[in-house]
């Protein structure tokens, strides 16, 4: 458990630093000290074990159905980083607190830093795919903020979105990996899938899940091509590139491949992926290294060198190798910040970077120089220092490489060149800052060395270079030891930690190497002079900024396609999308289309009714640019449904397509008075036959989709609704017993949508005046005459008459035909009529309503109905019903749905009206706009 | 009668999307109507075609299937509430817009 407290303390831990900030920049940097302390404190009795022999695990059920829980694991490699990733995070907390000036916020600085070195913890410790993944964004998103740390700096803000674009790309590819390697194995957990090497190895897919994860490696560790983020995060305050660029978060990569090693390793694919990436890398780096004139740009690009190194020896797939490999983690983790806090030091001092401009400080600040100068000896490889053992290993490994036959010569030849080169950067690092003549134009003069504690832990790294480089058996042997056997799954082979094996060949490469290297540095004047006229390089980081530049005006140019401003454009590929992704997977069509349904006879009748549904449509459409007849032949439309309705056993239906078909054609013919009456052929040929095309294919589909339907036969759920509708809910009248008993909570649904669309129709109509249509295209034909003394006379007589029947079809409803909704639309329709006929103001004399308050009455009691049932203990919108004897009338039956059906009646007249009467009401306020205008 | 049926939603469905897919507001309402209507037809139609056998419980007679008839008596009262905010949209439009083009980018009426 104690793998998983440390990481929680260092995670949770990050948001005191912002709050102690207010206590003093001492008590903050305190405060993140002794969280980090205190997460070395906790790991200590795990790491006490595994130096012991045994491996730590860790698991907390999380998701054991999605088969992800939070297993943590901590064996010989983990023990490593832990050990590099909490020790090294106390060394840069206290470099920082002297690093960073007054004024900038160090809460935040530190928070961020905890953040990371808990999500580094996290990749380290993680014993589960997809928890490594987590933890790995997270160091991605946190050297993000950490990189953007002075987020005025244009230059960070850069760099910080290119780190990110680049790793976060790299992240999702693993992630893919990830997934095909948990499909291999059948399992996220690591320590499984180690043990499936051989499985994972003969699979099919192995080459594209070693390719994606190597992908998120080589991104993360900065690999040739993906290396141009790293001196783009130099932006970083220097602490960061101490820590996360060259100590810790770009050996994440690196991590990743020795914790896999087991598993994807051993291959041909492997070899020359790998290895060749690395050796690239390395050479890339080491050249590009010599010729920077930023301290840190040089540091940057060495950094990338010798990760390619290390990538390079994992490459070469021996255990011997990977050996070498992670020495050379360890080494490069203490010179390197060891460097990057120098460097530090002297942009501190000297407020500068630029090696033009430092020169000869060695005099003016003697401790830094020397400090800097062991660990750039150990950069180079100079004997007495660990950077020389763990090169020499490499130079060794070099040699005995089988596989490339006759170019196997090569490689030992590259590295040396990779040396010499090393040694030529080292050189200038040492020469060009600390000697070479006298400081030229520093914004900061006389530099001088930092306070003491700012250089003890430059001094205690450069310290380990020297101690590890001249005892190594007594010093880094066990750790090492421990981390290759992690590594491997296994003891590793005998080798020998030593500064002297003889005059060997790695020997005398390291020699032509040291010599080399400083050859070139003195010959560095030709050398810069020749690199100048070079400038070939096709600059990565130009060539990713040309990319995203590309992929936005591709973004651009597709959003101009698919989204021009024209509704009938989205309206055309809606469609398409909605027949293409029916037509596509129907057409191999093993199944037939007609089913084993015996058909039915075809009476004369219905035919004749389907003809003219059929007409009154393609009447409708071939007339849509005379609006009016359109309109008319829309309404048969409508009519004949409703006959279908009866036809088919539907009564229920009918009556409501008959009322909606009313109050529709209605509402039409108001809002035609509002728009042109006629129109002229809008759209070109070529669309209309686009979109004739598209109707018929769409038509087609449905038609097709409905005969296969029709021919076959089908299980329905309503036989439980059939059986309980008389004892369950007190109804015959099964659909309506399912409106409002069975099925309520949707009724109640619908009826709130139907109040919502007439609020936002009277929202719409608010203090909108609209002149009437333009006859521009015709002549308008609307009748002079306002309200016909026949049809007012004779609504006035019918209005009773319709009231009495929307009562009827209300209290029958349960068990015939009718209901609430159907009780509702005849209410609303017989009082439409009366404004129809007499007009609003007439009506308004009559009967002066606010239908907002009917609808919100409907809506409420059909939502207490449904309540109530609360209030006898059972769920809601129980029904209950009962029957009463009531004198006269004889025996009644009372139900509670029939109060939700109350509602629904409510809701509905409401609505209706309010959307009818509101529209009406267009005519007469634009009238008296007009007036008063 | 099974093939009547479709045909009768095939001409409903590409009536209407023809219709959608104009330049003016009112053929659009009648088309998305239209649509509304077939997809109602077709609802009901899954209950498969029975005839005098309206779904009343108490008889021992199979009878047509209630649940798609309850389904599409909603869906035709929302058909309507839909139709008419459509419709009234349109009218705004015109009003602020000028024209009564889908687009809005109609020469002013």
């Amino acid at each position: 458990m104690n793998l998983l407290f440390a990481i929680l303390l260092l995670l949770s831990g990050a948001v005191l630093p912002p709050l102690t900030i207010r206590l003093g920049r001492a008590a903050c940097a305190w405060t993140a000290a002794a969280i980090n302390a205190g997460a070395l404190l906790l790991m200590a009795a795990p790491l006490v074990q595994v130096f012991r022999g045994n491996t730590v695990e860790a698991s907390w059920s999380w998701l054991p159905q999605a088969g992800f829980d939070i297993l943590l694991r901590l064996d010989g490699l983990a023990v490593l980083f832990v050990l590099l990733i909490l020790g090294m995070g106390l060394l840069i907390i206290l470099y920082a607190h002297y690093y960073l000036a007054a004024h900038e916020p160090a809460g935040r600085f530190y928070g961020l830093l905890l953040l990371f070195m808990g999500s580094m913890l996290g990749i380290v410790l993680a014993d589960h795919l997809l928890l490594l993944l987590v933890f790995w964004e997270m160091t991605s998103l946190s050297s993000f903020l950490l990189i953007s740390f002075w987020h005025h700096r244009p230059e960070a803000r850069c760099g910080a979105r290119m780190a990110l674009a680049v790793t976060g790309t790299g992240g999702l590819a693993m992630l893919a990996g990830f997934l095909l390697l948990a499909h291999i194995t059948g399992s996220s957990r690591i320590s499984v899938i180690l043990a499936a090497g051989d499985i994972i190895r003969g699979h099919p897919l192995y080459a594209p899940t070693l390719l994606l994860i190597l992908l998120g490696a080589f991104t993360k560790s900065a690999q040739f091509p993906f290396h141009f983020w790293l001196p783009q995060a130099m932006a970083a305050p220097t602490p960061v590139s101490a820590y996360l660029h060259s100590a810790t978060m770009v050996k994440a990569g690196v991590f990743l491949l020795a914790r896999l090693f087991p598993a994807l390793a051993g291959t041909d694919l492997w070899f020359f992926v790998v290895g060749g990436t690395g050796l690239a890398t390395l050479l890339f780096g080491a050249y590009t290294a010599l010729f920077q004139h930023d301290l840190k740009g040089l540091l940057a690009y060495s950094t990338i060198s010798h990760l390619g190194l290390i990538i390079l020896l994992f490459g070469i797939d021996s255990p011997l190798a990977a050996v070498a490999g992670l020495f050379h983690i360890i080494n490069h983790a203490t010179f390197k910040a060891s460097l990057f806090m120098a460097a530090g030091i002297i942009d501190h001092e000297t407020g500068t970077r630029d090696m033009r401009l430092i020169n000869g400080l060695a005099k003016y600040m003697p401790y830094t120089a020397t400090l800097a100068m062991v660990a750039a000896s150990a950069m180079a490889g100079v004997p007495l220092l660990n950077g020389f053992l763990s090169k020499e290993m490499f130079f060794a490994e070099t040699l005995h490489l089988g596989i490339l036959g006759s170019a196997s010569r090569l490689l030992p030849a590259a590295a040396t060149l990779a040396g010499i080169f090393a040694v030529a950067y080292s050189a200038r690092f040492v020469h060009d800052v600390f000697f070479n003549g006298e400081p030229v134009n520093l914004p900061r003069y006389p530099p001088h060395d930092p306070p003491r504690y700012m250089m003890i832990p430059a001094a205690l790294l450069a310290g380990v270079c020297l101690v590890v480089g001249i005892l190594p058996a007594h010093t880094v042997a066990p750790t090492l030891n421990l981390a290759a056997n992690g590594m491997l799954g296994g003891p590793p082979p005998q080798y020998s930690l030593a500064l002297w094996h003889g005059l060997t060949t790695p020997f005398l490469m390291s020699l032509v190497a040291l010599f080399g290297g400083i050859i070139l540095y003195s010959l560095r004047h030709n050398l810069f002079a020749f690199h100048r006229r070079l400038a070939f390089a096709p600059d990565a980081r130009a060539l990713f900024w040309i990319a995203i530049e590309r992929l936005i005006e591709i973004a651009r140019v597709a959003t101009s396609i698919l989204e021009n401003g024209s509704l009938q454009r989205y309206a055309a590929l809606l469609l398409f999308a909605a027949l293409a992704a029916v037509a596509i997977p129907s057409i191999p069509g093993n199944a037939p289309l007609t089913g084993p349904l015996p058909l039915s006879p075809i009476d004369p009748l219905t035919l004749l009714g389907a003809l003219v549904m059929m007409t009154a449509a393609v009447t409708t459409l071939l007339w849509h640019r005379r609006r009016l007849q359109a309109l008319i032949a829309f309404s048969v439309v409508g009519l004949v449904a409703a006959l279908a309705f009866v036809r088919f056993s539907a009564p229920d239906l009918a009556l409501t397509q008959l009322s909606v078909e009313v109050v529709t054609i209605m509402l039409l013919l108001l809002a035609l008075f509002f728009l042109p009456q006629q129109d002229r052929a809008e759209s070109s040929p070529l669309r209309r036959s686009r979109d004739l095309l598209l109707a018929l294919g769409l038509g087609a589909g449905a038609g097709l989709l409905t005969w296969g339907i029709l021919t076959r036969p089908f299980q329905s759920i309503s036989g439980y609704y059939m059986a309980n509708s008389l004892p369950g809910g007190g109804g015959a009248n099964v659909v309506n017993v399912i409106l409002v008993d069975f099925r309520g909570f949707d009724t109640l649904g619908e009826i709130t949508v139907l109040a919502a669309a007439a609020i936002g129709i009277f929202a719409l109509l608010h203090n909108l005046c609209l002149p009437p249509g333009p006859d521009s295209y015709g002549k308008r034909f609307w009748s002079d005459e306002r309200h016909p003394l026949v049809l007012a006379l004779s609504t006035r007589f019918l209005l009773p008459l319709a009231l009495l029947v929307s009562i009827f079809l209300f209290l029958r409803g349960h068990h015939a035909p009718g209901g609430g909704f159907i009780a509702g639309l005849v209410t609303a329709i017989a009082l439409i009529l009366q404004y129809m006929a007499s007009g609003i103001a007439w009506t308004r004399r009559r009967w002066h309503l606010h239908y907002h308050p009917v609808i919100a009455c409907g809506i409420l009691l059909a939502a207490a109905t449904g309540a109530g049932s609360w209030l006898v203990g059972r769920p809601f919108l129980t029904s209950a019903f009962g029957h009463f004897h009531l004198p006269l009338l004889g025996d009644i039956e009372l139900a509670s749905a029939m109060l939700f059906d109350l509602g629904v009646y409510l809701s509905v007249v409401g609505v209706v009206l309010l959307i009818l009467a509101t529209l009406g009401k267009l005519t007469g306020r634009c009238a008296e706009a007009r007036r008063s205008s | 009668m099974e093939a009547v049926a479709a045909l009768t939603v095939a001409v409903l469905v590409a009536c209407g999307v023809y219709l959608a897919l104009r330049g003016r507001t009112f053929p659009v309402v009648l088309g998305l109507s239209l649509l509304s209507y077939a997809v109602n037809l077709f609802l009901f139609l899954t209950g498969r075609l029975v005839t005098g056998a309206p779904p009343l419980a108490g008889g021992s007679a199979p009878t047509a299937d209630p649940l798609p008839q309850a389904l599409v008596l909603t869906a035709i009262v929302i058909g309507f509430g839909m139709t008419a905010f459509v419709v009234i949209l349109s009218l705004r439009a015109r009003g602020e817009l000028g024209n009564d083009h889908v687009d809005g980018k109609g020469e002013k009426t």
